[in-house]
């Protein structure tokens, strides 16, 4: 789960990382109120929506009158901001930071996450910081200093050390970097998150370090013990029908392509995608209808799926195991009579009582269209869209 | 033979008593030689009782000593999974299989780092499989997890793959075509995790049992790649790959937690070359994996 940038520094601040001061704002007279509540000469304006890149796409602007905040105000609220990561369409500023404005002298990257290959908790750290991290990485990979933290153990002052003279900090900083990366390594851990960044980290003109980003990211298998973090939750930076999937247990993301696919397992439902590709088409979405496929279930992400107009033909993938391939198949007659399915159905169904399902899918009356392998029904699914 | 299980494996379940544990277990007994297998569960608060007819005892560490049990198979609920593992760690298991979806991933960091540290220092190293995986199967003797048993054969041609629907698809495409497997394991779909592909690659290779693999990856993380550099410097048997996800957009969780595309190296097309490289038979096509290792047979 993403959350926004004035919510991360909430976070930090919470640990004890130093932070500007700024006010969250749902309007242009909002922000104004906010400059005056802070004071002070220049203020920050920035677009709060959960995608990288906002200073580029014009979400981020500084204000030296309480005029330019006004006006930078009502540019940036409601605009449809497009980054790198957004998409095209970009995403919709419904909120904004104001913050007081800050005495940059050099700019650095830091960030915790979870290392897969080590098992433990990767600290990176780069002198380039305010700027594209994976371009560094890309470009100038020497920059890039890492250190693998074991939980039991947690962040030492040594390795802190390692990184904080490593990008640089002046020696007379020195003691508060170290500071602010066991700070960051706390929060990291306690809070559950799956990346925790903040560029820039700042060194002011005196000599102060302030996290002048921040980047958050949890575990969702973790939320349940976070009641605090699912609160910071924003809908309206999410997909509308993976919300509404959610709801239902249903893993589902929405793609470009044409062919809904319905699929049980993450492995399976990918493969599924990759055959429909293979053979000329691409994928309307994934989704994975997990172990437990009820009639229920299937009807709703049926009904999901078809929400999508892009949506010109449906593929059903199922690997009856325990869950049996009459009862899915029962599933998929009710979905498509109940949402007047008019775009062609490819079913293919493996495993426990396949026979009984495909009797059933052939007694239904209904156009679906049967298939033995992936590849059998990726072609047909192809061939019936054309 | 077989890799790490086989009919005179003993296994207890912790977790015996919950509705899946339950589920399960009955269908893992009824399977072969499961009446045999499946001789002890784990409840500290029903102790003494019997489920199945399979006595329930306190802790890991008795049910071990009364039964010589060596695996334990783990369905408790993702708030108390990492500490069921921990538990059969400290009671010496051979191997622990942890089907539980949906741990923590500070979890399963911390009971990781204590598991290395406690070999580290000269502790028994207990095997993890999984966690969030359909289990390990050796056909025609045990089933330890929620795999539909009757797709298997007993058969000389290994699985591995981190999808539960994935591995039950490669098995039956090679039963289907009258190829029995030795095992068929599910490693699982989390970032934090047990026994990796090269791992279990490994003991395919040292197997006398098995004559091909059939390798099955998923984008995200560098495991795939490692195994197949691993291979292709020691694997002595044919082996088929295929890695899901080609279409997966970047930076989305597809499913699995650790189906999530980072850097640049961990692509579907990524690990799809260099599984070319270091000599595998890869597909694209799914639908093929088990054709293509048929014909690599001799």
């Amino acid at each position: 789960m993403k959350i926004h940038e004035y919510q991360g520094k909430e976070i930090l601040k919470k640990f004890g990382v130093t932070v500007p001061r700024g006010i969250p704002c749902f309007s242009v007279d909002d922000a104004v109120k906010a400059a005056e509540t802070l004071g002070g000469k220049v203020w920050v304006v920035k677009a709060q929506i959960h995608a990288g890149g906002r200073g580029k796409g014009g979400g981020v602007k500084v204000a030296k009158s309480m005029d330019e905040v006004k006006t930078y105000a009502g540019q940036i609220l409601g605009m449809q901001l497009k980054t790198h990561q957004t998409g095209p369409q970009g995403q919709k500023v419904n909120r904004l930071l104001v913050e007081e404005g800050a005495d940059i002298k050099k700019e650095y990257y830091v960030a915790a996450l979870t290392d897969r290959a080590t098992q433990k908790v990767a600290m990176m750290a780069s002198s380039e910081g305010g700027m594209d991290i994976e371009e560094v990485a890309h470009k100038t990979p020497e920059k890039i200093i890492k250190v693998f933290v074991d939980p039991a153990a947690g962040l030492t002052d040594a390795q802190a050390n390692e990184l904080a003279n490593g990008i640089g900090v002046p020696a007379g900083s020195l003691a508060q970097a170290v500071d602010t990366l066991k700070k960051l390594y706390t929060c990291y851990m306690e809070t559950d998150a799956s990346l925790a960044e903040i560029n820039p980290l700042i060194l002011e003109g005196n000599g102060n370090i302030k996290a002048l980003d921040a980047k958050f990211n949890f575990d969702s298998n973790a939320l349940y013990r976070h009641p605090e973090i699912v609160a910071y939750r924003d809908l309206d930076e999410e997909d509308a029908d993976e919300i509404e999937a959610s709801k239902f247990d249903l893993a589902y993301i929405s793609l470009d392509g044409n062919i809904g696919c319905l699929v049980n397992g993450a492995g399976l439902a990918m493969a599924t995608m990759d055959t429909i590709k293979l053979f000329g088409a691409e994928p309307a979405n994934f989704l994975d209808v997990g172990g437990g496929a009820t009639t229920e279930k299937v009807t709703e992400a049926f009904k999901i799926m078809l929400k999508n107009p892009k949506v010109k033909g449906i593929l059903v993938n199922i690997f009856g195991g325990i869950m049996k391939c009459d009862t899915i198949a029962n599933g998929v007659v009710t979905a498509a009579r109940e949402t007047h399915l008019s775009v062609p159905l490819v079913v293919r169904m493996k495993g426990t009582n396949e026979d009984l399902g495909k009797k059933i899918l052939a007694e239904s009356g209904l156009p679906i269209i049967t298939a033995d392998s992936m590849a059998e029904a990726a072609t047909k699914i192809v061939a019936a869209v054309k | 033979m077989s890799i790490y299980i086989n009919k005179d494996t003993k296994v207890i379940t912790q977790g015996i008593t919950g509705k899946t544990g339950q589920f399960h277990t009955e269908k893992c007994q009824e399977y072969a030689n499961g009446k045999n297998c499946f001789v002890a569960g784990v409840n500290p608060k029903k102790a003494g009782e019997k489920i199945f007819d399979i006595p329930i005892f306190g802790s890991v560490k008795e049910a071990k000593a009364q039964t010589g049990a060596t695996v334990s198979v783990i369905y408790v609920p993702p708030a108390g999974a990492a500490d069921a593992i921990w538990e059969a760690c400290e009671a010496d298991l051979d191997l622990a299989i942890c089907i539980t979806e949906g741990i923590p991933v500070r979890d399963m960091l911390v009971v990781r780092n204590k598991m290395k540290a406690k070999e580290a220092a000269g502790g028994k190293k207990t095997l993890l499989l999984g966690p969030n995986c359909p289990g390990l199967i050796t056909p025609e003797e045990i089933k330890i997890g929620i795999m539909p048993g009757h797709i298997h054969r007993k058969g000389r041609i290994g699985v591995v793959s981190r999808s539960g629907t994935l591995t039950y698809e490669a098995v039956a495409q090679l039963t289907e075509i009258g190829l029995g497997q030795s095992s068929a394991v599910g490693i699982g779909g989390d970032p934090i995790n047990g026994l990796k592909h090269i791992d279990i690659m490994r003991a395919f290779n040292d197997d006398p049992d098995t004559d091909a693999v059939i390798m099955i990856g998923e984008i995200g993380g560098p495991d795939e790649a490692e195994a197949a550099v691993w291979c292709k410097a020691n694997m002595k048997k044919p082996i088929v790959g295929f890695i899901a996800g080609v279409t997966a957009p970047a930076g989305k969780r597809m499913g699995h937690a650790g189906a999530l595309i980072s850097g640049g190296a961990d692509t579907a097309d990524a690990k799809l070359a260099i599984m070319e490289e270091c000599g595998f038979t890869v597909t694209r096509n799914p639908s093929e994996m088990a054709k293509l290792l048929k014909a690599l047979l001799k």
